[in-house]
């Protein structure tokens, strides 16, 4: 696991900068900002098809004695109106907040609300 | 209905089935770990041709490696359909070796190969997203239902435009709640069952006739 610092390192990370990335970009910098042990909140989350892939990707890297995984909580995408599918506005994903599996937990969750936990005493590289 | 009627009506049936309907599709069966997937996928076996499809456990990641059985022919009343039923290995976010010491009581070994093989399986489950037709989504209905692993899966199935069957199982259980699972997952049709005893898995079967008889054009 990372070594113990003093503090948790959180980094909100605006629309505009997941947007200046392709969907490979994306999941390469987020997952390799939560394997130095920082929690994420991303302004604008990924899309479901991008969850998958990050979990995959994920997987592949998961090292038993330094990064057991992530954790990752973020609502369900914003409904559109069938004039908004008419004319093409798929729907967008919502805030989303991704941590290293051992420093984040998540305690509950519902469509309005979402509950993490900071395990003490380990923090961000 | 007298004899001849309940005949018209059975090849009305299989009529608009074969203009309307899919005759052949590969289901996934698919879930976080713990649910009772591969208790499922036995129990439908078991119904159907009397086989079973693997091995299951209290430990999670029991199923490491997917598995599959061709060929399931599934009725119900003048309709059927013929599957191809994959058993997926639980998907995670995250697996820690230490769990399967500390909780089950597994040696060091065993459980740092359990977490591999676990990591590699759900891979696997991934992989097969592309290859399905449809998805009979296991839920614990002891459990919160609002987990990423689920949102996510749904997610992917809906831009993928696959049907999805959620299937909220452990219904035997004192504490389960299929209520929660209905209002979580509003969009999708929830059928409560226990796999492990078998109650009301009549009705998922006639809803996976139904449900991945429609033809749908999926989006890759």
């Amino acid at each position: 696991m990372t070594s113990k610092e003093k503090g948790i390192a959180f980094t909100l990370i605006s629309r505009q900068k997941l947007n200046d990335l392709t969907s490979k970009e994306k999941l390469r910098f987020i997952l390799d900002e939560v394997k130095t042990g920082k929690i994420l909140v991303l302004e604008q989350g990924l899309t479901p098809v991008e969850q998958t892939s990050l979990i995959e990707n994920t997987m592949r890297e998961i090292d038993q004695d330094t990064f057991i995984g992530i954790e990752m909580e973020g609502y369900s995408e914003e409904k559109t109106s069938f004039l908004q599918r008419v004319f093409g506005i798929t729907r967008k994903p919502r805030m989303t907040v991704i941590g290293p599996a051992h420093l984040l937990k998540m305690v509950r969750k519902d469509n309005d609300k979402i509950e993490t936990m900071i395990i003490p005493g380990k923090g961000a590289k | 209905m007298g004899v001849f009627a309940k005949l018209r009506l059975s090849r009305f049936s299989e009529t608009i089935q074969k203009i309307f309907g899919k005759k052949h599709a590969k289901i996934g069966i698919y879930g976080p770990p713990n649910v009772g997937k591969t208790t499922l996928a036995n129990r439908i076996l078991r119904d159907w041709t009397g086989d079973i499809m693997g091995t299951v456990s209290d430990i999670p990641h029991e199923t490491r490696r997917a598995t599959w059985k061709r060929n399931i022919k599934v009725e119900n009343g003048h309709s059927s359909l013929m599957m191809d039923i994959v058993d997926t290995p639980g998907i995670a976010t995250k697996i820690d070796y230490k769990e399967f010491m500390n909780t089950y009581g597994l040696s060091k070994e065993e459980s740092r190969s359990r977490a591999k093989e676990a990591t590699e399986g759900v891979i696997e489950s991934i992989r097969w997203l592309e290859d399905i037709d449809g998805v009979v989504l296991v839920m614990d209905a002891t459990q919160d239902p609002f987990t990423q692993v689920n949102v996510t899966i749904i997610g992917n199935l809906e831009a993928r435009n696959l049907p999805i069957l959620i299937a909220a199982n452990k219904i035997d259980a004192e504490d389960a709640s299929p209520a929660t699972l209905k209002s979580a997952f509003p969009q999708h049709p929830v059928v409560p069952i226990s796999a492990l005893t078998g109650y009301n898995t009549e009705n998922l079967y006639s809803m996976m006739v139904k449900e991945f008889g429609k033809k749908r054009h999926k989006k890759r």
